[in-house]
């Protein structure tokens, strides 16, 4: 039998990889990536909650909806900026975009 | 048992993706890996019987998040560099392994309170009566929109050609 546990642990391992990589890595777009993994796990965390805890409410999905929304919105804006450094700076690397570094 | 089964094979396929998209040297091929973690993913959600989710699941992050990832890629000819990682590589490793094991730990510990009712199937006409219906989230539902439409216009005025 397949419980809310085994679904919570596998978006909290998901969640790890996502954060490891957002933090680790120097590639903004693989930065972006990660994120996407981490906003992936939220959702499946979401929805575990909505079918074992409300299942006739439906809450959890509601909100995977809009975290999709977000989602879609996050990823067409960063690409969007990460472009633009790459045309003013020719890198993406997350290190040498430092000019508003302390 | 079969959906047991499909469980663990979603699961084990979903980390492993996971894991190759921060790992792998070629960029190209993590966003490959990544579209089979949003796959799985997806399948995730058919066996928490969301079948709505898993269809937008598969139109949005496969069909469109992926596609804007690999032209991102195909864009900034940052390939050739691989994805290195930078000076927090071991404090990474110890805060996301330290976020594991607390996690880990509050989840199978808190006593949840497991409803036993069978879960709404298909869940797409409850969806819209909930989001759209009394006491629902039609104000959510209109300012997703407008959210979506204020990052269409940044995303254009941004990468327009001066």
């Amino acid at each position: 039998m397949v419980s809310l546990q085994h679904y919570l642990i596998l978006a909290v391992v998901l969640f790890s990889i996502g954060l490891y990589g957002a933090l680790s890595k120097r590639n903004a777009i693989v930065i972006l990536m990660s994120i996407e993994i981490m906003l992936n796990a939220v959702n499946i965390a979401m929805v575990a909650f909505s079918r074992y805890i409300v299942p006739t409410l439906l809450t959890g999905q509601v909100f995977t909806i809009f975290i999709m929304v977000v989602a879609a919105a996050e990823a067409a804006v960063g690409l969007g900026i990460i472009i633009a450094i790459y045309r003013n700076r020719e890198t993406i690397d997350a290190t040498e975009i430092n000019l508003m570094k302390w | 048992m079969g959906l047991e089964i499909t469980f663990w094979i979603l699961a084990v396929v979903g980390v492993a993706a996971a894991l190759l998209v921060v790992s792998l040297r070629n960029v190209f091929r993590e966003a490959l890996c990544l579209v089979l973690c949003f796959l799985a993913v997806a399948g995730i959600f058919l066996t928490l019987s969301a079948d709505f989710l898993a269809a937008i699941q598969v139109l949005v992050y496969v069909g469109a998040i992926s596609i804007l990832i690999i032209l991102g890629i195909m864009l900034t000819r940052e390939v050739q560099r691989g994805s290195p990682a930078n000076r927090l590589l071991f404090p990474a490793v110890i805060v996301a392994g330290l976020f594991l094991g607390v996690m880990a730990f509050a989840v199978v510990d808190t006593p949840w309170q497991i409803s036993g009712v069978p879960p709404v199937e298909p869940t797409i006409s409850a969806l819209g009566a909930r989001l759209f219906g009394d006491g629902g989230f039609i104000l959510a539902v209109e300012i997703a929109p407008i959210l979506l439409l204020v990052a269409i216009l940044g995303a254009i005025i941004l990468v327009r050609e001066k």
